[in-house]
C-alpha cells in the first residue's frame, strides 16, 4: 500500500461523512415535504395519526381536486388564486421600487438625521401585528380601502418598507460613493444618479427583495384575514384555512391544498434561487 | 477606501459650507417623504393609539377610554400566563437563533466545501422558507404528535420504534416539564426551558435556516481566498483559518440575521397556534398568541396593547444593541 | 418638456401613495396619463412603479352600483363588488357571517340558502365565512368588523349569553319572536336562557348537545361493560378498560376547549342542573361552594384514565380513537356524530351514545344563532333571513345535514338519523341547561379565561390553582 493511496483514503473519509451529514440533513428538509405528498394522496378514511406514514393504497388526485374546484361543502382555492396574483404582484413591484428609493437617498443622500430616521423606520419591523388590527381596520375604512385588495396591497407595502429600506440601503452602502460624485461632476441629478448608476447595479438587491417579499406576502394569513371582508376578493391563505372546518379538518384535502398554495413560491425559489444567492452575495444583508 | 472617505467627508463637508440644500437634496428628501408617513402613521401612529389604549379599561367590543393608568400593565404582569409567555419567548428567541446561526453556517461550511450536487442541496436547505408557517406548523405538529408510546406511537416517535431506535421516543410537544423549573418568590411562572418548546424551535430552525445558510454562504464566497491562503502559508490550522479570519469576517452576516431571524422569532404566531395551540397547559404560549386570543377572543382589548406595549419594550432591548453598534461602524466610516 | 418630466418624476411618489390611499376617482387616470407621457428612458422607475399600482387603484374607483360578482372574468369585478357591498343599501343583497365553511355545516347553510332564495328570488346572498379554531378568527373579523363600523347584515353567535358580547351591535328582536310564533314553539326554558337583560337578540337554527359519552361498543361488549350511568360507575368502567391495557377515555387539548368541555359535564354532574345554572349567574358564592372542589377533584382523576398525548391532538383526533378501538370512550357533544360519519363509522357498530356520566335526563344545550345587525346595510332582506332561520321549513333544511336538531319542537322528525331523533326525544322531555363552554351561559370574555384555566389543569393538575383561577375569573362572566 503506498502513502498516496494512505493520503487518499484518510482524506476521503471525512469526504464520506461530508455527504452523509449533507444527505442526512436533506432527508431532515424533506420529511414534511413527503408527509404532506403522501397524506394529499390519500382519501378522509385512511388519513389517521397511527397510520400517517403508510403510503397511499391507491394513487388518488380526488383531494386536489377537492382543494382546487372545490367539492362537497368545500370552497376551492382556484378564485382566491387569482386575488393573491392580484395582491402579491403589485405589492411586491410597489415594495421593490420604494425599498430602492429610500436605500437610495439613506445611503448616498445623507442628511441630519438620517441615521435615526432608518432606526425608526427600521423598528417598524418589529411591531406586532396582532395589535395594530383595530386602527388598521378604522384608518383603512376611513380611506375607503378597508375590504379591498387595494387596501391589502397598502398595508403589505407600508409594512415591508423597514425590511425592503434595509436590504437596499446595506447593497447600496457597498456601492463606492466616487460614483455618485463623479455622476454629480457628469451633471446627473437625483434620478440620472439613480436610473444611470445604481439601477444597473441593483438588479441582485431587486431579486432579493422581491423574493423576500413575494413569499412574505403571499404566505400571509392575518392581515388577508381581516382586510378581506369578502369571500370573492380573499387571498389564497385565507381561503386554504377556509377548506378546514370549525369542528373537524379533511386534512388529506388541507395538505393538497397547501402544496397547491405552495407552489409559485417553490417555483419562484427553485428558478430563483440561484440569483437569490447572488443577490445575497453583492451585498444585501452584510450590515 | 479609508482614503474614498476621507473624501467623501470632505466633500459633503464643502457642499455643506457652500449649500446645503440644493435641489437634488430636496428631491431626495422629497422622494422618502411617502415612507416616512406611511411608516409614521401605521407604525408610530398605531404603536402610540396601542399604548393610549393600553392605560384605558376597554374590555368589550365597545371602546371605553376611561383612563386607569398602569392597571392593565400590573393586572397582565401578575397572570401566570403572561410571565410565562414571557419566558417562553425568550427561551424560544434565545434557541431559535442560536438554532439557525448554527445550523446555517454548519450548511453554508458544508456547501461552500466544492461538493458535488451543491444547487441540490442548496435547493433542498432552503425551501421550507418558501413555504407557509400555517402548513409547516400543521405537519410538524403531526410529526411530534407521541401517541401512547411506547406500545402504540404515533408521528415521529412511530417512526422511530419502526427504524428500531425505540429509546429515542419521547412526549414531544405534549411534554408538560419545565427543565430546571426554579421557583423564584414573586413570580408564579417557573423558570427554566419547557420541554414542549423544543420541537416547535426545531420547526422554526427547519424552516428558517436554510435562509440563514443562504446569506453565510454569500458571506463565504465573497472572503478572498487569497487571505485564507495567506494564513495557511503561514501554518495557521485549518481550524486557526476558520476562527481567525472566516468568522470574524461573517460577523456582519450574523448581525443581519438576528435582526431578521429577531423579528420572526418574537412576533412568532401562527406556527405555535397550528402546531401546540400554545399548549400543553400555557408551556409553548407566547405573546403574539397571548395578545390575540386576549384582544379578540376575550374582548380585553385595553390588557391585550398593554401585552402588545411590553412585546415592543422586549424588541427594543434586541435591537437597540444592534442600532448603536451600528451608528459606531457609521462613525468610524 | 424636460421640465415637466422631472416635475413628473418628483411627485411620482407621491402619485402612487395618493392612489393607494385615496383610490379616488381624479388621481388614478391623471396619473395614468401621465405616466404614458413619461414613458420615455428617462423615468422607468416612476412610469413602472405606477403602472403597477394603477390596475388596483382603478379597481377600487369602479362606481359602486355596478355590482356583478359573478363576472370573474373581468379582472376588477371581485373588487368593484366588494364595494357596492360594503356601502349600497337594500339593492338585492344580503351578507350573512357565519364560521361554517365545510362539510355538514357548510353543506346545511347552504340548504337553508336555498330555502331563502326560493322565497326571496332576486337577492343575491353574500356568504362571508371564516373558519379556523372554532370561529376564533370569524370572532376576530367579526370584532374589527363591528368596531370599524362595517357589520355585515347577519352573523353566526351562539344562542345565549354570548350573545351579550354584541348587544350593543344587534338589534331585539323580541317582537320578531312574537310576531313570527317562534315563542311558542321554542320551550319556555330555552327562551328564558335566551333572555340577555329582558330582550332576545338572536334567532337560534339549531341545538346541540354536550354532555354526550360516546363509547366503542365492541369493547364493551368484549369487557362485559355497560356504560356508565354515574361518576362512580365511570371510574369502575375507566379502571377495567385500563387494566386491560385499553385508553378509558380519550381526550384532546388542541382545540382549547376539551378540557373544559369535559369539565362542564363534570360540574353538571356534580351540582345538578338548578345549582349547574346557577355558577353562570356571576355571584361568587357559587363558586365558594365546596362541591367546586369535589368536582375539580374528580376531574382531576378522570384524567388520569385520559391520554397523555391529549394536548396534541384536537377532540376528532379523540373521537377517532374510539371508533379506531384505541380508547373506549370519550365525552364530547354530539357534532362528534357528524365526524363518525364522516369517517365512514356505524352507529351501534363503530360508535354508541349515552348521557355523560352523571347527567342522565338533563339536556346542556348550545345553539347557532343568528341576529341582526344595527344599521344593517340590507335589513329587510335580513329580516327575511331571520324568518327563514326561525322556520320549520328551514331548520329542517339545515339540521339533517348539520348533525344537530331544531330548536322548534314541531320538526319533522322523519328527515333525521337514528341518534338526532333520539336526541329530539330527549330535548323534549329532559330538564335544560345552557352550556358554559360553547357560549349558552358565558360571556366571550369568560369562555377564554375558563378554557385556559382548564388547559392548564389538564397539563399540571393543580386544584388549588384551578380553583383560584375560576374565582378570579367570576368578574369575566358579566362582561
Amino acid at each position: 500500500m503506498s502513502a498516496t493511496t494512505l493520503r487518499r483514503q484518510a482524506g476521503r473519509r471525512p469526504r464520506v461523512l461530508l455527504y452523509t451529514a449533507m444527505i442526512v440533513l436533506a432527508a431532515f428538509y424533506l420529511l414534511p415535504v413527503f408527509l404532506l405528498l403522501i397524506t394529499s394522496l390519500k382519501s378522509f378514511d385512511q388519513v389517521s395519526l397511527s397510520r400517517m406514514w403508510d403510503l397511499p393504497t391507491s394513487l388518488s388526485l380526488q383531494s386536489f381536486d377537492s382543494a382546487w374546484n372545490g367539492g362537497k361543502g368545500v370552497i376551492g382555492l382556484k378564485g382566491s388564486f387569482l386575488n393573491s396574483i392580484k395582491l402579491v404582484v403589485p405589492a411586491t413591484i410597489i415594495s421593490c421600487m420604494l425599498g430602492s428609493l429610500n436605500g437610495y437617498v439613506l445611503s448616498k443622500w445623507r442628511f441630519p438625521g438620517a441615521n435615526a430616521l432608518f432606526t425608526a423606520i427600521l423598528f417598524g419591523m418589529f411591531i406586532p401585528y396582532q395589535s395594530v388590527l383595530i386602527p388598521l381596520v378604522q384608518v383603512l375604512t376611513r380611506i375607503g380601502l378597508y375590504g379591498s385588495i387595494s387596501g391589502l396591497v397598502l398595508v403589505h407595502v407600508v409594512y415591508g418598507i423597514p425590511i425592503t429600506t434595509l436590504i437596499f440601503r446595506n447593497y447600496y452602502a457597498g456601492v463606492p460613493t466616487e460614483l455618485v460624485e463623479a455622476g454629480q461632476i457628469d451633471g446627473s441629478d437625483f434620478f440620472g444618479i439613480y436610473r444611470h448608476i445604481l439601477l444597473p447595479l441593483s438588479i441582485p438587491g431587486f431579486v432579493v427583495v422581491a423574493i423576500w417579499q413575494f413569499t412574505s406576502i403571499w404566505n400571509e394569513f392575518l392581515f388577508g384575514l381581516i382586510i378581506t371582508n369578502q369571500p370573492e376578493i380573499r387571498p389564497v391563505t385565507v381561503a386554504l384555512q377556509n377548506l378546514s372546518g370549525s369542528q373537524y379538518t379533511q386534512w388529506n384535502v388541507q395538505m393538497a391544498g397547501a402544496l397547491l398554495v405552495a407552489l409559485p413560491t417553490l417555483i419562484v425559489y427553485i428558478f430563483l434561487g440561484r440569483y437569490f444567492l447572488r443577490g445575497l452575495m453583492a451585498g444585501s444583508l452584510k450590515g | 477606501m479609508q482614503q474614498a472617505r476621507t473624501q467623501d467627508v470632505a466633500a459633503s463637508g464643502r457642499a455643506r459650507r457652500r449649500r446645503w440644500l440644493t435641489r437634488d437634496r430636496a428631491t431626495a428628501l422629497l422622494m422618502i417623504t411617502p415612507s416616512v408617513i406611511a411608516i409614521a402613521v401605521f407604525v408610530y401612529g398605531f404603536i402610540g393609539w396601542t399604548g393610549y389604549i393600553s392605560l384605558t379599561k376597554w374590555i368589550g367590543i365597545k371602546a371605553d377610554y376611561t383612563f386607569v393608568g398602569l392597571q392593565n400593565y400590573g393586572t397582565i404582569f401578575n397572570a401566570l400566563r403572561f410571565q410565562t409567555d414571557i419566558r417562553n419567548t425568550i427561551v424560544f428567541t434565545a434557541f431559535f437563533l442560536i438554532g439557525c446561526l448554527g445550523l446555517g453556517l454548519a450548511l453554508a461550511l458544508m456547501i461552500d466545501s466544492r461538493v458535488r450536487g451543491e444547487a441540490i442541496f442548496r435547493s433542498i436547505y432552503i425551501f421550507p422558507m418558501a413555504i407557509s408557517f400555517i402548513v409547516t406548523g400543521v405537519v410538524w405538529a403531526w410529526i411530534f404528535t407521541p401517541g401512547k408510546f411506547p406500545q402504540d406511537p404515533t408521528g415521529l416517535n412511530l417512526l422511530f420504534s419502526k427504524i428500531g431506535l425505540g429509546f429515542l421516543q419521547s412526549a414531544w410537544i405534549t411534554d408538560n416539564r419545565v427543565l430546571p423549573g426554579y421557583i423564584l418568590s414573586g413570580i408564579k411562572a417557573r423558570i427554566g426551558v419547557p420541554m414542549a418548546m423544543i420541537p416547535v424551535i426545531v420547526a422554526a430552525v427547519w424552516q428558517m435556516s436554510g435562509f440563514t445558510m443562504a446569506m453565510y454562504l454569500a458571506g463565504l464566497r465573497g472572503i478572498p481566498e487569497e487571505l485564507r491562503e495567506a494564513a495557511r502559508v503561514d501554518g495557521a490550522s485549518e481550524w486557526q483559518v476558520f476562527q481567525r479570519i472566516t468568522l470574524p469576517l461573517l460577523q456582519p452576516i450574523t448581525l443581519s440575521a438576528v435582526i431578521i431571524l429577531g423579528h420572526i422569532s418574537l412576533k412568532i404566531f401562527d406556527l405555535v397556534l397550528t402546531m401546540t395551540g400554545g399548549g400543553p397547559g400555557n408551556a409553548t404560549d407566547v405573546p403574539g398568541i397571548f395578545v390575540y386570543d386576549i384582544t379578540f377572543n376575550a374582548n380585553k382589548i385595553a390588557q391585550g396593547a398593554a401585552a402588545a406595549v411590553v412585546m415592543l419594550l422586549l424588541v427594543a432591548v434586541l435591537i437597540v444593541p444592534y442600532l448603536i453598534y451600528n451608528a459606531r461602524t457609521e462613525v468610524e466610516r | 418638456m424636460l421640465y415637466a418630466q422631472r416635475w413628473l418624476r418628483l411627485f411620482a411618489p407621491f402619485a402612487i401613495l395618493a392612489m393607494l390611499l385615496a383610490a379616488c376617482g381624479s388621481t388614478a387616470p391623471s396619473t395614468s396619463s401621465e405616466s404614458s407621457n413619461a414613458s420615455s428612458n428617462a423615468s422607468s422607475n416612476a412610469s413602472s412603479n405606477s403602472s403597477a399600482a394603477q390596475p388596483t387603484a382603478a379597481a377600487a374607483e369602479a362606481p359602486t352600483t355596478a355590482a356583478e360578482p359573478t363576472a370573474a372574468t373581468s379582472a376588477e369585478a371581485p373588487t368593484a363588488a366588494t364595494s357596492s357591498g360594503s356601502t349600497a343599501s337594500g339593492s338585492g343583497k344580503l351578507e350573512i357571517f357565519s364560521w361554517w365553511t365545510n362539510g355538514g355545516e357548510a353543506d346545511g347553510l347552504n340548504a337553508m340558502y336555498d330555502v331563502y332564495k326560493q322565497q326571496n328570488p332576486g337577492i343575491e346572498i353574500v356568504n362571508a365565512t371564516v373558519a379556523g379554531g372554532a370561529g376564533t378568527n370569524a370572532k376576530a373579523v367579526l370584532q374589527t368588523r363591528l368596531q370599524g363600523n362595517q357589520p355585515p347584515d347577519s352573523w353566526q353567535v351562539h344562542a345565549g349569553r354570548e350573545t351579550l358580547s354584541y348587544v350593543d351591535y344587534l338589534q331585539p328582536l323580541t317582537q320578531f319572536f312574537k310576531d313570527e310564533g317562534l315563542d311558542k314553539v321554542m320551550p319556555k326554558l330555552l327562551l328564558d336562557q335566551l333572555n340577555i337583560n329582558g330582550e332576545i337578540y338572536t334567532v337560534p337554527v339549531n341545538i346541540h348537545r354536550s354532555n354526550m359519552l360516546w363509547y366503542n361498543p365492541k369493547i364493551f361488549k368484549d369487557n362485559n361493560l355497560t356504560p356508565p350511568k354515574t361518576l362512580d360507575e365511570f371510574f369502575t368502567v375507566a379502571e377495567a378498560l385500563k387494566a386491560k391495557g385499553i385508553t378509558p377515555l380519550a381526550m384532546g387539548g388542541k382545540d382549547g376547549f376539551e378540557a373544559s368541555h369535559l369539565f362542564e359535564s363534570v360540574l353538571l354532574a356534580t351540582f345538578g342542573p338548578d345549582d349547574y345554572t346557577k355558577l353562570w349567574t356571576g355571584d361568587e358564592t357559587a363558586w365558594a361552594d365546596e362541591r367546586v372542589l369535589t368536582a375539580i377533584n374528580t376531574m382531576g382523576k378522570m384524567l388520569t384514565y385520559a391520554n397523555s398525548d391529549r394536548s396534541a391532538i384536537g377532540w376528532a383526533d379523540a373521537a377517532q380513537m374510539v371508533i379506531d378501538g384505541k380508547a373506549g370512550m370519550t365525552i364530547m357533544g354530539d357534532w362528534a356524530e357528524g365526524y363518525f360519519l364522516s369517517k365512514g363509522a356505524k352507529g351501534h357498530e363503530d360508535y354508541e351514545w349515552a348521557a355523560s356520566p352523571g347527567t342522565d335526563g338533563v339536556f346542556l344545550w348550545l345553539s347557532d344563532s343568528f341576529g341582526l345587525a344595527k344599521g344593517a346595510p340590507h335589513p329587510d332582506a335580513a329580516t327575511a333571513w331571520l324568518k327563514v332561520c326561525g322556520s320549520k321549513e328551514g331548520q329542517d333544511a339545515f339540521n339533517p345535514k348539520k348533525g344537530s336538531i331544531p330548536a322548534r319542537t314541531d320538526a319533522d322528525k322523519s328527515k333525521y338519523d337514528e341518534y338526532l331523533q333520539w336526541s329530539i326525544d330527549q330535548f323534549g322531555k329532559d330538564k335544560l341547561a345552557p352550556s358554559a363552554v360553547h357560549g349558552a351561559a358565558t360571556t366571550n370574555t369568560y369562555q377564554t379565561a375558563f378554557h385556559n384555566a382548564l388547559e392548564v389543569f389538564s397539563a399540571n393538575p393543580d386544584a388549588t390553582a384551578l380553583a383560584s383561577a375560576l374565582t378570579e375569573a367570576v368578574p369575566d362572566l358579566t362582561r
